[in-house]
């Protein structure tokens, strides 16, 4: 069969860069793992000590260094590791994906999901998700180009 | 009485009651239509420098930061969009409220001197607002142009005319509320494509030439130190430097304005390229009004900024993108 343009499983492999929160989603991303549960190689995770150190710049430079899509996962609002972060990581990671999205880096690049410690199965649906919708979008606009 | 002189009249009596030591107001600068901010300690220094006409946009609370009361308290000349950008200021406890005597001044759309010199505009002797056009007295004799095709960009926008903060209001000023036509351009790049959206912003960042004006006039750009002068940040501080540096420079100030913007448009118009940075910082504003109610920073002097606070029922952040238009 030959290959199109928007075939997502061969077209494009999509970098992706994973924030994951220590407490919830990187446990969650441990499960999936000890779960044998499949989810794309593309996703590269970092681990952050909660979703509200997650700071802007980083996003933006993961994009400069060749990221196709940017996801942050944190813990379930109310069920934060100190109480009120993912609150403000909400508000800010809203303002910063409606800029990012304004300035011409299609909305679907960027996600922030809340994964808990027990959810490994929503961990790699997230995952595998994310990595569709971004292969679909094909080669994002080169961030380096724009000078 | 003109309005310069009735200023200049009260700017007198305070100065010499001791109120205050000195006024920040505005002189004549090189180029016609230049009108820089300026110190004036004395009232001969007032009779002779001191203008107040349609080329005073600048905003002078931004000469205000770090202010103390010890230093001798200070008139301050601000119209009432700059009365937003003091509250912020102070709010923020960047200088001392005994340290400023705010005196509100009226305005009327200020003029772009560089909308009027390429609508053809030479040997510029004077101008006045007339209604809704300006009337320019030149050595070619009188020309007429619609406001709209000279006035800056931030009086078109204008989003109040009420002073937020004074200790005496020159006169009486009567609010006509918000411009209608406040966030139509933002709307109108929501509604683009994104690479629409894209090319854009490529076209005008890529004339950033880094001299960091949009950060020294920005009133809410006030810290100490900048991050953008650590030479340890991962921003680099000059142009040319890296293909993706201006954009991210712009985004990160962007960012750090953000709930604290009191849009009053002075990097647009202090940008030497003309890059209309106030559409990212207006974006801002605009999803933050949508997403968490209507804020407008520099309402008052409390200090508390929509991104320092959170409610528990906030929306994701997949459906405050995606209420931003477009696709």
């Amino acid at each position: 069969m030959p290959m199109t343009e928007n075939d997502a499983t061969t077209a494009t492999k999509p970098l992706i860069v994973a924030f994951c929160c220590n407490w919830c989603s990187y446990a969650g991303a441990d499960l999936a793992g000890t779960s044998r549960l499949d989810y794309p190689a593309d996703v590269k995770i970092i681990r952050v000590p909660c979703s509200c150190r997650v700071n802007p710049l980083f996003v933006l430079r993961a994009f400069q260094r060749g990221a196709d899509g940017v996801i942050i996962a944190g813990c379930h609002p109310g069920d934060c590791h100190y109480t009120t972060g993912n609150y403000y990581a909400r508000r800010r990671m809203s303002m910063l994906f409606g800029m990012l999205d304004y300035l011409g880096i299609e909305r679907d690049r960027t996600r922030v999901e809340w994964i808990s410690a027990a959810e490994g199965a929503k961990f790699a649906a997230t995952m595998r998700d994310f990595c569709s919708h971004v292969a679909q979008l094909g080669p994002k606009n080169n961030l380096g180009e724009l000078r | 009485m003109g309005m310069r002189e009735k200023i200049i009249d009260r700017a007198k009596a305070l100065l010499a009651d001791g109120t205050v030591v000195g006024v920040w107001g505005w002189k004549r600068g090189e180029m016609p239509g230049d009108r820089v901010p300026a110190f004036f300690e004395t009232a001969e220094e007032l009779d002779n420098d001191f203008v107040y006409d349609c080329f005073c946009a600048a905003n002078v609370s931004r000469y205000l930061n770090g202010r103390k009361a010890a230093d001798g308290r200070v008139l301050a000349l601000l119209k009432p969009c700059d009365t937003y950008s003091l509250n912020q200021m102070l709010g923020e406890n960047r200088l001392e409220r005994e340290a400023v005597y705010v005196l509100g001044i009226p305005t009327g759309d200020m003029l772009d001197p560089e909308k009027v010199r390429r609508a053809g505009i030479c040997g510029l002797k004077d101008a006045k607002q007339r209604g809704a056009e300006f009337v320019f007295d030149t050595a070619d004799g009188e020309k007429v142009l619609p406001r709209d095709a000279v006035a800056l960009e931030k009086c078109i926008a204008c989003k109040s005319n009420t002073h937020r903060i004074q200790d005496e209001l020159l006169v009486d000023i009567k609010d006509q509320g918000e411009s209608p036509v406040r966030f139509k351009q933002v709307e109108e790049l929501e509604a683009m494509a994104p690479a629409e959206r894209f090319a854009f912003w490529q076209k005008e960042l890529s004339r950033c030439i880094r001299c960091n004006a949009c950060r020294n006039i920005c009133p809410v750009c006030s810290c100490v130190k900048c991050v953008f002068d650590n030479p340890a940040n991962p921003v680099s501080g000059k142009a040319n430097s890296e293909t993706f540096e201006e954009k991210m420079f712009h985004i990160i100030r962007a960012f750090h304005v953000a709930g604290r913007c009191t849009d009053c448009g002075e990097c647009s118009r202090a940008c030497p390229q003309g890059i209309p940075l106030h559409l990212l910082n207006r974006k801002f504003i605009k999803d933050i009004n949508r997403a968490y109610g209507p804020f407008a920073a520099g309402t008052d002097d409390f200090g508390m900024t929509p991104l320092t606070e959170f409610t528990e029922t906030d929306p994701e952040p997949s459906e405050v993108v995606a209420s931003g238009g477009g696709q």
